[in-house]
């Protein structure tokens, strides 16, 4: 399965890469040849096995644990947003969001 | 002064018995880094903090405080975030980033006692396997020189492998989504281990793959790897796939000792030992270098009493497939969070919202994450959603299932790490594809989440070394690092120091 | 041709929990920006998120309250799935949520249809309902910077239930029927403070028309309904709006459309560029929930009897009205407040019904304040109406009782009102005659009257009796002396 020009912007846009026009073209070889690779899982023949998502699982079901619905009050505001790009009176600011 | 062997256990001792301080050491270990600054390794240094640190660990000594590892200078794959030092997964996306918090590993080895000597350099967001997606520059492995050329450390934890094979630190942390403690480590020539998923907390290890990544210890010998990997695991309230199961809660270093110290194998011999070879493993495309030094060390086991069984791991190739879905998959959301709105790069122009978050990812992420990323939107998308991602998750029960039946016959899996040796930095760059299945012996092992270890074995015909990993099954960690020290005992390939190291 | 509406309903339920679903943030509302967004809120690199007993013990009542006990449609395996789009109020640019395997399968809310005697029980089937997080809130007003919005993460991470019904609802009516229904059940089992105006409780309506017997028409989902008037509103424009397209020849398009109340309309949203798809996969951070039965065992025992049920024994032990009954069971506050009054006023169910219903309704309608704020509580008013039960007062009497007991004399206490201001009524059969002697004599005309067969000159008599009791004669004794003597 070849990776179109087409089908790479509408990928790239649902991950939101704004890939430079002049790269376009490579990334899509590579793509194609990732997918040659990756395709190779359609041949093999998988009935009646349970996808595994949780590797432990595959000799006993594990289960989620819970967390006593304690809330903590110590947030440290000044120290969670000192990697914001821009902010104002304690808010992230971000290009006006459109609805 | 240059210290024969710079391990945790003589650091330990030394420390102990009073003939050097934690201050000595640190001094010593950012003066190496500096002396080695041309490798690359280490993205940020800090040496008031570091030696602040190591004032501390002389006063707790001072104060009758008899933790395991205090006053050992380690140091850290960028990947762990940490409050004081920059984190920044080795992306320019991060290049500015201070953690508001540590991450679980780095609380822990410092409650153990450790000293931070500095974050080392990694593959971008951990992805790769020669340290050459780094934003910062590819790290240079100690054993690379100007006759064979410079060399790749492997990857993604290659600044971690060559501060340690450069002996600039005893130990440092890393982390294997796909075989990034164990390749670097072979590549280097030093030990590593890779726990079983779920023993070493994910808090605060910048996520690749959340159901893959593990985080482990780098060190020369298995012993040291056991200090380590006993400070630096354990169950973990804020990672829910942590585990606390009764295997999960044995100290593995007690359980390390307790073998050593029992007459059971491979205490003395290996008698009693059934070590598990995988026809798969040594097939074409196994560099014959690599399979001569790798079936030598499997031969010392059986030359000291173990008993080798063939076995076979039908869907090894297959694991390359399923690997290079499932890993890009859950990578594409979990880096969705680098948008350029909280935290991290944003693009200095942009017409509105939308094209403000796309160019500050392209700007941001190298070219490996933004394939890896593009190739998990894809399979997760509608349409193509069961036919790569849920098959892939079959395959990897399968291949699980494989190594199942495999540990029916046999107490430890042993084969190759990687295919070939340390390849020349830029040699392979071109072509992702290429570079991707030079996981193929490491990525069954991470798809099923089992540990496995890297323990040098040899060096092939340009002196670059070899490494021979070990797989066991889930919890056995303390039975793989006796029988990786067992055979440390017996040989002498760990010791080796590249000439270029100081 | 007559149209058929069909209309089902999604709710965000938000529960009642002190913490996050994924992180030990309060929940608390109204803080100051980015006060209560956590580390794993905000989505910093690192963070991972540990799910909340309390959402899943929430679910499970849920589950429970609208199966009739049953508890088939709890899933025992439920699977936390990542819905992936980019957006300022989205950290991790995924939500957490449920997808193939959602916590609650099934289950069903009985409602009432039609009004006066026409009044019939309809039964709503639920598809599903899933724990997910919820967003944070963009603010686009009131910034110093231009160009700009600001990003306020304290909502991200608060639990939310999702609740989804089959389109089954055919009026407006009817889904706000469906909606103060499903308010009523979750507040009543506590696993929700129901407060629309913060955002507790969020419905978004799917509509569409057909001719009767054709297939269903295109669906538009209206969002923002924050009241059950807005509901009301909004569903009825946009079956009128959905019609007219029609009958102008027109196709209904697939949009989702806001409801702006100011203008009495829905409007379309800007609609996203592309076609959302929103890679839906297994949360690998999270491991499936798992539910067994001990657990559900556990919840099932704290679970308080439900509204319907309440209602049905009302009917049948206290034999009240299906009116008072349904009344009272309007909330669970309601039904406590009963419950105490009964106790206190020595079993007097009717009349309790009849004072709660009534007067003290109208009480509240009047000083526009809720059940739980009443200055006169459930055991005070219980209290007075034993003493309209055993006499003492007159029903005119115990509303002036009331009064002061509302202004808050003598602590609410009836007793202590009746004493200290000589409120008894006298029962007294020999006082009573006493007085309707002097006041026979007074008025004879009234009495010859009453005799010639005009029956209603005994109001005028009973009147005086009264007014020379100074209002204090047990009305119906006097009622019953006075025809006595005057058949004499």
């Amino acid at each position: 399965m070849s990776f179109d020009p087409a089908t790479l912007a509408r990928i790239a846009n649902l991950a939101r890469l704004d890939i430079p026009v002049d790269q376009l073209s490579r990334f899509g070889a590579e793509m194609s040849s990732i997918l040659a690779l990756v395709d190779q899982l359609q041949g093999v023949d998988t009935k009646g096995v349970l996808p595994l998502s949780h590797p432990l699982s595959a000799v006993s079901e594990m289960a989620l644990r819970l967390r006593p619905d304690e809330a903590c009050a110590d947030i440290d505001r000044e120290a969670n947003m000192q990697n914001a790009p821009e902010t104002e009176n304690g808010l992230f600011l971000v290009p006006k969001v459109l609805e | 002064m240059s210290r024969p062997q710079h391990t945790v256990a003589a650091s330990v001792a030394a420390l102990a018995s009073g003939t050097v301080s934690a201050v000595e050491l640190a001094t010593e270990a950012l003066a190496r880094a500096n002396a080695a600054a041309d490798l690359n390794a280490f993205l940020h240094i800090d040496a008031a903090r570091t030696l602040a640190e190591a004032r501390d660990a002389d006063a707790r000594r001072q104060a009758g405080d008899a933790a395991p590892l205090l006053g050992v200078p380690v140091a850290h794959k960028d990947i762990f975030v940490t409050r004081g030092w920059r984190s920044t997964a080795g992306s320019k996306m991060l290049a500015n980033y201070v953690s508001p918090f540590d991450a679980t590993v780095v609380e822990r080895l410092r409650a153990a006692g450790t000293v931070c000597v500095g974050k080392l350099n990694c593959d971008e967001f951990a992805m790769g396997s020669s340290n050459e997606n780094s934003a910062f520059g590819p790290v240079q492995n100690p054993w690379g020189n100007a006759q064979i050329g410079a060399r790749i450390p492997g990857g993604s934890s290659g600044g971690s492998a060559a501060a340690v094979a450069a002996g600039i630190v005893p130990a440092t942390t890393g982390t294997d989504t796909g075989g990034s403690l164990r390749q670097p480590a072979a590549m280097t020539g030093i030990t590593a281990i890779k726990p079983t998923y779920g023993r070493v907390s994910r808090y605060g290890m910048i996520a690749f793959a959340s159901s893959l990544d593990q985080g482990g210890p780098m060190a020369h010998t298995a012993e040291d790897c056991a200090m380590l990997l006993d400070a630096m695991a354990g169950f973990d309230e804020r990672d829910s796939t942590s585990l606390d199961s009764e295997k999960a809660k044995v100290s593995i270093w007690r359980a390390f000792s307790d073998i050593i110290a029992s007459k059971r194998p491979p205490s003395l011999g290996f008698e009693g030992l059934r070590v598990g070879v995988p026809k798969e493993f040594f097939a074409e495309g196994l560099a014959a270098d690599v399979a001569i030094r790798v079936q030598e060390a499997i031969d010392t086991f059986k030359k000291h009493g173990a008993t080798l069984v063939d076995i076979s791991l039908p869907r090894t190739a297959l694991a390359i497939p399923a690997y290079y879905v499932i890993a890009p998959a859950e990578a594409s959301s979990n880096l969705s969070r680098f948008d350029g709105m909280r935290f991290g790069h944003r693009a200095a122009d942009f017409t509105d919202l939308n094209d403000m978050i796309a160019k500050s990812r392209a700007e941001g992420f190298g070219r490996e994450v933004q394939r890896r990323i593009l190739t998990g939107t894809y399979v997760l998308c509608h349409g193509y959603f069961d036919a790569y991602y849920l098959q892939a998750q079959r395959v990897r029960r399968l291949i699980a299932q494989d190594f199942q039946a495999a540990f029916q016959t046999c107490d430890l899996i042993m084969g190759p790490v990687a295919p070939t040796t340390a390849w020349k930095i830029g040699e392979k760059s071109t072509d992702p594809v290429a570079m991707y299945l030079e996981d193929i012996f490491t990525l069954g092992v991470s798809l099923a989440g089992l540990p496995g270890m890297s323990v040098p074995c040899g060096f092939d015909q340009q002196n670059l070394p070899v490494g021979l990993q070990i797989i066991g099954n889930y919890f056995d960690e303390p039975a793989m690092l006796a029988a990786a020290h067992r055979y440390q005992q017996l040989t002498d390939w760990h010791q080796q120091q590249p000439g270029g190291a100081k | 041709m007559t149209w058929e509406i069909v209309i089902g309903i999604e709710t965000h339920v938000q529960l009642a929990t002190r913490s996050k679903i994924f992180s030990n943030a309060s929940t608390a509302f109204g803080a100051p920006p980015n006060t209560q967004a956590s580390v794993v809120d905000i989505a910093l690199p690192g963070t991972l998120p540990v799910m909340n007993a309390q959402a899943v013990e929430c679910a499970i009542k849920f589950g429970l309250a609208v199966n009739g006990g049953q508890t088939h449609n709890i899933a025992r395996r439920s699977v936390f799935a990542r819905k992936n789009y980019f957006y300022p109020d989205l950290p991790k640019g995924y939500q957490i949520s449920q997808f193939e395997l959602p916590v609650v399968t099934g289950g069903f809310i009985d409602i009432q249809v039609g009004d006066g005697d026409k009044v019939s029980s309809k039964r709503i089937n639920l598809t599903r309902a899933h724990l997910e997080e919820d967003a944070g809130k963009s603010l686009h007003e009131g910034l110093e910077t231009p160009g700009v919005s600001g990003i306020d993460l304290n909502r991200a991470g608060t639990p939310l239930l999702e609740v989804v019904s089959e389109p089954e609802m055919r009026s407006a009516a009817d889904a706000v029927a469906y909606a103060k229904a499903l308010h009523g059940i979750v507040t009543w089992i506590g696993i929700c403070d129901g407060n629309m105006q913060e955002g507790s409780f969020r419905c978004d309506a799917n509509v569409s028309v057909r001719r009767v017997g054709e297939p269903l028409g295109t669906r538009c989902e209206i969002k923002n309904l924050n009241s059950f008037r807005f509901m009301e509103r909004a569903i009825n424009y946009e079956v009128r709006r959905q019609i007219e397209v029609i009958e102008d020849g027109g196709k209904v398009i697939q949009q989702t459309r806001l409801y702006d109340a100011d203008r009495d309309e829905t409007r379309a949203m800007r609609s996203k560029e592309d076609a959302m798809d929103y890679r839906y996969f297994p949360d690998p951070d999270l491991l499936p929930l798992a539910i067994d039965e001990t657990r559900i065992s556990d919840v099932q025992v704290t679970m308080p009897e439900l509204p319907s049920a309440m209602e049905s024994r009302m009917q049948r032990d206290f034999g009240l009205s299906v009116y008072d009954a349904q009344l009272l069971t309007q909330s669970r506050s309601t039904a406590a407040y009963f419950f105490a009054a009964f106790d206190s006023s020595g079993e007097q169910a009717k009349l309790c019904a009849n004072w709660i219903n009534g007067e003290l309704a109208s009480q509240l309608n009047r000083d526009a304040i809720d059940l739980v704020d009443s200055p006169v509580n459930g055991l005070q008013l219980g209290r007075l109406v034993k003493r309209i039960a055993d006499g003492t007062l007159s029903s005119k009497m115990a509303k002036d009782v009331f009064g002061y007991m509302w202004a808050g004399e003598h602590g609410g206490d009836a007793d202590a009102i009746i004493e200290a201001r000589g409120l008894k009524q006298v029962s007294d059969a020999g006082a009573i005659e006493k007085i309707i002697d002097e006041v026979l004599a007074k008025n004879e005309k009234s009495v010859a009257e009453f005799k010639s067969g005009k029956d209603k000159a005994i109001q005028s008599l009973i009147g005086q009796v009264m007014k020379a009791s100074q209002g204090k004669a047990n009305p119906g004794q006097v009622n019953d002396l006075l025809r006595k003597k005057l058949a004499d």
